[in-house]
């Protein structure tokens, strides 16, 4: 008896020593491919930013109102932005390789799942990024149009524009990346004719009076005659 | 005399060959060489264009009948006559007055352009022309214009063909308030910068000589798209900055065909205000180190008469000018220096009886405005826009503060605020080569 249960004991050892011997390389080879990623992800980060600040990478920003972008968003400059996202990349990189060298067949599959959604999650994030520039731009110019037009409300105007732009470009991102895409899309379009249809009730019950101020200037009544009179004599 | 052929073909680069129609160019090969051109862009001006073409015909026949001349009429694809208004003008008149004088030679010459692209197109057509014909003398005359007379054609062309003058640029006869945007930014603008006092500076009836028609062809600036109005603008820096003879002519009264024609404050502002701006851009070399502020020789008689001011609601424009700074402040802060744009915001909140827009302020204004375009501080089209209700500012204290004063005060004032400008020009310097 005391044999039997000696000879489980030392099977399950051995076992046990099996597994660890076998394991302790990988989880070893990990580590250190995870530890040398982080390295050189953060010497190609640093050689990377030099370069750019070198280069003035964020001057070519400035004018096109990206730096400035990226400041509302509480984002870093341009530059920086690139750096740390290549050091990511590098880094996740090493660690996905560092995973895969375990040679665990389940993480191995969530890998796999995970690299073919990266590319899409690029994406979206390029696409959020857009839509934040196309908002800042349009918004920009619905609040100086609105003005220029004396329009009663102008900051409400460009903030509607912004955002319905940003709006658009979030539910395009999560479409891509397939979050919850079918909820996404009705919950978009249920936004989306709740804003319209609210401002078609304010517009035709609350502001009846607006709306036919607006629909007689733009019949061409007197007022915006006048106003056409004055214009024609600056030049 | 067998008439001398025209320099087709080896005198003009390829590139301008290439954008001239074959028609064209076999019409301007029949006309030959010619003394004077007359360039009359359309572009659905039906109504006015026939008094305009009996008027310069009427103009060569009387002033320069020994003079080998021809009429260009570039049109933009009209849908309502003109060309054959043109035609229609052209030959019958042409018959009746030629019988009393003996006129040498006078052609009519018409072609096609993109009317989108506007007057960039026609006058390119126009340059090529006088280059090819040899032109000595050249005028352009806008088609919806409703007071013009012979004697304007005689006033633009003579500078050019008699004395030697490369460029005459209008001065007409204003009603009082009449063309702010041009004595409140343009004209200090150009003189301060440019360094010559034209007070016209984008005037649609200009003459000019046959090699400042070939440089206008050659330079490398022409190839700009300015919109609009914006190449006229073009046409007078480009002349100042390559050291033509520039000179300017009373015509007198200009009214236009205004319904149609007339833009819009805000458009006015970006083609002309953003095509002087790129102007100052390309010709920075030369007004950069430009010293001093010349006046140019004035041809004709000037009546002295004071017209009723035009209506300008100055109420609405000030309403306008406090919306715009209380709302565009953070664009504005982006533009302007953070001292200007305190000075504005602090002016905003005057009353409207008290509200006064000094000369001082407003020409750092507009130069601060003109460095940040430079500078690209905004989107170039959003900048422009936002000058808008600043002008409108302008423009409501320049009322309010010569709402009696008569035609002379009112001069006198522009010429105060032109001579601050002038003064400020430093400031200008400054800011644009400021390295941002």
């Amino acid at each position: 008896m005391n044999e039997l249960i000696v000879r489980n004991l030392r099977g399950a050892l051995t076992a046990v020593y099996q597994i660890v011997a076998q394991a302790l390389p990988r989880v070893l080879a990990m580590v250190i491919i995870v530890v040398v990623g982080w390295v050189v992800a953060w010497i190609i980060e640093v050689i990377l930013r030099r370069l750019l600040l070198l280069a003035r990478f964020n001057r070519l920003f400035e004018s096109k109102g990206v730096t400035r972008a990226l400041s509302v968003a509480a984002l870093p400059s341009p530059s920086e932005m690139i750096s740390r996202i290549v050091f990511w990349v590098v880094w996740v990189s090493f660690i996905l390789v560092g995973v895969n060298a375990l040679g665990v067949v389940a993480l191995q599959r969530e890998i796999s799942d995970f690299i073919s959604l990266l590319p899409q999650f690029v994406v979206a994030l390029l696409i959020v990024f857009f839509g934040f520039l196309a908002a800042n731009f349009f918004s920009r110019a619905a609040l100086l149009a609105a003005v220029n037009a004396n329009s009663p409300s102008p900051r409400l105007v460009s903030s509607f524009v912004r955002f319905l732009i940003l709006l658009l470009a979030i539910t395009m991102a999560l479409e891509r990346i397939g979050l919850g895409r079918g909820v996404v899309l009705v919950a978009f379009a249920l936004s989306f004719g709740a804003i319209m249809m609210g401002l078609a009730i304010a517009f035709g019950l609350g502001g009846r009076h607006v709306a036919r101020r607006i629909l007689e200037r733009r019949l061409g009544n007197r007022e915006k005659k006048e106003e056409k009179d004055d214009e024609g004599s600056h030049l | 005399m067998p008439r001398k052929q025209p320099r087709l073909g080896w005198q003009v680069p390829l590139a301008e060959e290439t954008f001239l129609s074959d028609d064209f160019v076999s019409q301007l090969t029949a006309v030959g060489e010619v003394d004077i051109l007359v360039g009359l862009p359309t572009l659905n001006n039906r109504d006015t264009v026939q008094r305009i073409v009996n008027a310069i015909i009427v103009g060569l026949v009387k002033y320069y009948p020994r003079e080998r001349s021809v009429l260009i009429n570039p049109d933009g694809g009209s849908k309502d006559g003109t060309s054959e208004a043109v035609q229609a003008a052209s030959i019958p008149d042409f018959r009746a007055v030629l019988a009393a004088n003996p006129l040498r030679t006078m052609h009519v010459v018409r072609a096609q352009y993109a009317g989108v692209r506007g007057h960039n197109e026609a006058l390119r057509m126009l340059f090529a022309a006088a280059d090819l014909l040899g032109a000595k003398a050249c005028a352009l005359f806008s088609p919806d214009l409703e007071s013009v007379t012979p004697e304007w054609l005689d006033a633009l062309v003579r500078p050019v063909l008699k004395d030697g003058h490369d460029l005459v640029a209008p001065v007409y006869q204003r009603r009082r308030f009449d063309g702010l945007l041009v004595k409140n930014m343009l004209h200090p603008l150009i003189r301060a910068a440019y360094g010559y006092q034209v007070e016209e500076p984008v005037g649609r009836e200009v003459a000019f000589s046959g090699r400042l028609a070939s440089y206008f062809l050659g330079d490398e600036s022409r190839r700009e798209d300015f919109p609009g109005l914006g190449a006229y603008a073009w046409m007078t820096t480009a002349a100042m900055a390559g050291g033509y003879r520039v000179c300017q002519a009373y015509l007198g009264p200009r009214l236009a065909e205004s319904r149609r024609s007339a833009l819009d404050l805000n458009t006015a502002i970006q083609e002309i205000g953003g095509a002087l701006f790129r102007c100052m851009e390309l010709h920075q070399s030369y007004w950069i180190s430009r010293q001093g502020c010349e006046e140019v020789p004035t041809f004709g008689f000037q009546p002295v008469l004071d017209l009723d001011p035009v209506r300008i609601d100055r109420r609405r424009m000030y309403q306008m000018f406090r919306t715009g700074v209380d709302q565009l402040g953070s664009i504005l802060e982006k533009i302007l220096s953070s001292e200007t744009l305190q000075a504005v915001a602090e002016i905003s909140k005057a009353e409207e009886r008290h509200f006064s827009f000094p000369d001082d302020l407003w020409a750092k204004t507009v130069f601060e405005f003109a460095s940040s375009y430079h500078h690209s501080a905004i989107n170039r089209d959003h900048l422009l826009q936002a000058l808008t209700p600043l002008y409108r500012g302008r423009v409501s204290s320049f009322i309010s503060e010569n709402a009696r004063a008569g035609a002379e005060e009112v001069e006198r004032k522009l010429q105060l605020l032109a001579q601050e400008y002038e003064r400020l020009k430093p400031y200008l310097v400054e800011r644009w080569n400021r390295e941002t």
